[in-house]
């Protein structure tokens, strides 16, 4: 434990941040000091992300000042912070892709002589630099950066800042792609850098790290800072309580839970609608699953198991490489996304404003786009029978906007993702695809997509639901398959279902035992 | 919090200043006169004026009726491009081939016209018909060769000429200045406005209507303003573009056709050269965004009318011609320039 009188490293003052008028931060205050761990904790959106653009110089804060040493410091580029020795180790970081690993982790300060830099000395610092951190196997120095897989090029990004003078270090979820020896490896080197002075800031959703790593733990909600509790005196319940802001029991329950089980339950009208018999593609393998009419299907597990993947199969937008996507019985050809729109399937991806929506268009334009040539007629589209969809969909959502003609870039994430949803309720699909259907959304928004997915299960629409938020999982469910791997791994039933088991599913060493199933 | 943006009745005073929520205010008339017509097209039409009243205080030729109708034939033939190729942008392409397909057009014509005995409507047809096969070649390239459409036009550019110059010996073909269609094309008017500029107008109103009634338009709109998200959306967006670059040819036919009809004869290169950087350059300074997903066919024949007028201005006042050349490129730099000013992005790197 760290004594509350040495000078902090890094203090932010009064940090607001706001995207297109969403506040994504709102006056978060926060000392980061050296030889300290500080854990930063909250929900998905609650504006961590944010916080750490603001540290590493990515993003500028709209107001609020940062302390380096007490002095006041403007961060307007990433190398500007990277010279002040903050750095932030993201969970993709940029790798060139066709140099080596050395040359890599020395970019910009290649030793040089006479404008050509030596490649032999490179390799052999390198070299040295893993031994002394620990990861002498983990990684070679020849590699091309092309090559490497996601936990070595946070290695890269982790000996970049070793090999610089660092101040200030931040993780942003760092384990989440890591093995459990490079975990282990990475916490021992973090627990080294604390030891030499460091100020670390340690972004991380797994409480068994938190507390096996952390000296302090602030917890982020809505973008404003909720409390920083000394990790000795605080425990799991105090912080998802002020992660979430209620108890975590009253959260997501579905009103139409038994629609499922109530007498549409019935063997018989326990229709399949989409069945996936051995669906294998380039990054999921031998994938069976059924979803019938009026189910909640949960996709869980780790980032990387293949949810995503697997959803573009189905709908597809990746080629399949065997097995069948059968829809109502009937087994589909597909070659392109229409194909499953026209079979009925609707996919709300996951990066909603990269691959969902047309952010310089308006809400009318964003909400009737899978349905324009249902309201064409020769081709015009109408423009009366438009407006009345968009209405009827806008009041039925809830959407919040002044028109349906604002700019859909003006609305927040959660009334973006509303017309995402109207984008597919208005083809009235039977198969409905929602990846991470609540990412960066406010809270209050996401209970009314919660509520959005209970009527559409009601009203016999088959869902499958990816998440990456367990709680999100549970409370919505009737049924959670979990994913390993590219692999089905087990399957849940609602009642069977907890946290602990999902996880278990998610991370343990299904490899062998699917062998032997 | 978030989502909760009610119209505030409070501070309407500052509507005006506060143009980036104007749907939060009650707007000012001056305000709502703006939004219908476009910032765009109010600043084209400020320079537009500004243009005319330069060029007229320092020649007074300029007013002529004659002279007006000069700068409306002037401009139809690169108009023709430069309102098809708004389209192709706001798909997300470009199509730097257009000037070689009307070269290569404007050959076939008038040898195939010359070839069946001067029936014309063959000439046009099969003039036509040849840009239409020209822009599918492009589009198969770029869609199923994977080729980025820049690469793939410049390519087709180049080939394209190639042809024309290989079919025409490099020589000006044919005769078609007696033939009657090929003349009312030329020089024809009905309603006092000459042939020309109703085949502007024509094309230009079709590509119009496309563009903001048709499911069509809204899916090419689409399709430039986030392909990933057309394509989820069940748009089979590799039809679109193959289509996309066919009607180009096919309008760039139509314009080969034109040269051949103002010139008398098939012309493989001169009044064909240097006709795509007029097209882009207009559809820029239209506010078609380069990349894609935003831009109108109002505001690109705009932009061409005040390209048509800087022209002319230049030559009534005597103006070096190879200075109209670093004119245009200029002008193409500001326009783009601009246009990525407003976007706000950020400058760093090689913008996208």
């Amino acid at each position: 434990m760290t004594t509350t009188s040495t000078p902090p490293t890094l203090v932010a003052e009064g940090i607001g941040k706001s995207f297109a008028g969403v506040h994504a931060l709102t006056d978060v205050t926060l000392e980061i000091r050296p030889g300290e761990v500080l854990a930063l904790m909250g929900e998905n959106g609650a504006g961590k992300s944010t916080l750490l653009k603001i540290l590493s110089g990515d993003q500028p804060p709209d107001t609020g000042t940062l302390r380096m040493h007490g002095e006041p410091v403007t961060f307007s580029s990433p190398a500007d912070a990277m010279a002040a020795g903050v750095r932030v180790i993201y969970q993709e970081p940029e790798i060139v892709p066709h140099v080596s690993v050395a040359e890599n982790v020395y970019i910009g300060r290649l030793p040089a002589t006479a404008r050509r830099f030596n490649r032999r000395a490179l390799r052999e610092r390198v070299r040295a630099d893993l031994e002394r951190t620990g990861f002498t196997g983990a990684i070679d120095p020849d590699t091309l950066g092309s090559r490497l897989s996601a936990a070595q090029r946070q290695l890269i990004e982790i000996l970049r800042a070793l090999t610089s003078d660092t101040a200030v270090l931040a993780f942003d979820e760092p384990t989440s792609s890591l093995s459990d020896a490079e975990t282990e490896s990475l916490f021992r080197l973090i627990r080294e850098l604390r030891e030499s002075g460091v100020a670390i800031v340690y972004v991380s959703h797994r409480m068994k790290e938190i507390f096996e790593l952390a000296d302090r733990i602030a917890v982020l909600r809505d973008g404003r800072l909720i409390g920083v509790r000394p990790a000795a005196e605080t425990d799991e319940e105090e912080l998802v309580r002020m992660m979430v802001g209620r108890d975590l029991s009253s959260m997501f329950q579905r009103r139409h839970t038994g629609a499922a089980d109530q007498p549409v339950a019935s063997t018989e009208s326990r229709r399949p609608v989409l069945e996936l018999r051995g669906v294998t593609s380039d990054d999921v393998s031998d994938v069976d699953l059924v979803v019938h009419a009026g189910e909640v299907v949960g996709l869980a597990g780790l980032v990387g198991a293949g949810r995503s993947e697997l959803a573009r199969a189905v709908v597809g937008d990746v080629p399949l490489r065997g097995g069948q996507v059968v829809v109502n019985g009937r087994p589909l050809r597909l070659r392109t996304p229409g194909d499953a729109v026209a079979a009925g399937i609707g996919f709300a991806p996951e990066e909603r404003k990269a691959d969902a929506l047309l952010m310089h268009r308006t809400v009318r334009d964003n909400l009737s786009l899978a349905v324009l040539d249902r309201l064409s007629r020769l081709r015009f589209v109408r423009a009366r029978a438009e407006r009345e969809l968009v209405d009827r969909y806008v009041e039925q959502l809830r959407v919040r906007t002044p028109s349906p003609e604002q700019q859909i870039r003006k609305l927040s994430g959660g009334n973006q993702q509303k017309v995402v949803l109207a984008r597919w309720l208005a083809r009235r699909p039977d198969v409905l695809i929602l990846d991470e259907p609540t990412r960066g959304v406010d809270v209050g928004a996401k209970a009314e997509i919660y509520a959005i997915i209970d009527e559409l299960a009601a009203s016999g629409v088959a869902l499958l639901v990816i998440s990456s938020e367990l709680p999100e999982v549970l409370g919505l469910s009737d049924r959670i398959v979990v994913m390993q791997n590219g692999r089905i791994a087990g399957e849940l039933d609602r009642d069977e279902a907890t946290e602990e088991r999902i996880l278990a599913l998610a991370i343990a060493d299904h490899a062998a035992e699917g062998a032997s199933r | 919090m978030t989502g909760t943006r009610a119209p505030l009745p409070a501070q309407t005073s500052t509507a005006a200043a506060d143009a980036t929520t104007p749907s939060a205010r009650r707007p000012s008339p001056l305000h709502r006169v703006l939004e219908a017509v476009g910032v765009t097209n109010v600043s084209l039409l400020i320079a537009l004026a500004l243009v005319i009243l330069v060029i007229g205080s320092q020649n007074a030729d300029f007013f002529r009726g004659s002279n007006l109708i000069v700068i409306g034939t002037a401009v139809a033939i690169s108009g023709l491009l430069a309102v098809v190729q708004t389209v192709v942008i706001i798909a997300g392409g470009l199509d730097i081939s257009v000037g070689s397909v009307a070269g290569l057009a404007s050959v076939a014509s008038a040898m195939i016209f010359t070839a069946t005995g001067s029936t014309a409507v063959l000439g046009l047809a099969g003039a036509v018909l040849i840009g239409l096969l020209c822009g599918l070649v492009n589009g198969a390239i770029i869609v199923y060769g994977r080729v980025n459409p820049v690469i793939a036009t410049l390519a087709t550019l180049a080939a394209f000429k190639g042809i024309a110059q290989l079919i025409s010996n490099g020589r000006a073909q044919g005769y078609t200045g007696s033939d009657p269609i090929f003349i009312f094309l030329a020089r024809g008017s009905i309603l006092g406005i000459p042939t020309l500029i109703w085949v502007l107008l024509l094309v230009a109103g079709l590509l119009h209507v496309m563009l903001k009634y048709t499911d069509i338009g809204r899916k090419i709109y689409a399709l430039g303003g986030n392909d990933a998200a057309a394509r989820l959306a069940g748009i089979n967006i590799n039809r679109y573009i193959l289509a996309i670059f066919a009607l180009a040819g096919m309008v760039a036919g139509i314009a080969g056709v034109l040269i051949t009809a103002r010139t008398g004869s098939g012309q493989p290169i001169s009044g064909s050269e240097g006709l795509e950087l007029e097209a882009i350059t207009a559809a820029a300074l239209g506010g078609t965004a380069l990349k894609g997903g935003k831009g109108s066919i109002i505001s690109t024949l705009l932009a061409v009318l005040l390209l048509g007028v800087l022209i002319n201005g230049m030559t009534l006042l005597g103006v070096n011609p190879f200075w109209q050349n670093v004119a245009k490129g200029t002008l193409l730099v500001v326009a783009v320039v601009i246009q990525q000013l407003r976007s706000g992005e950020r400058r760093v790197g090689i913008p996208q």
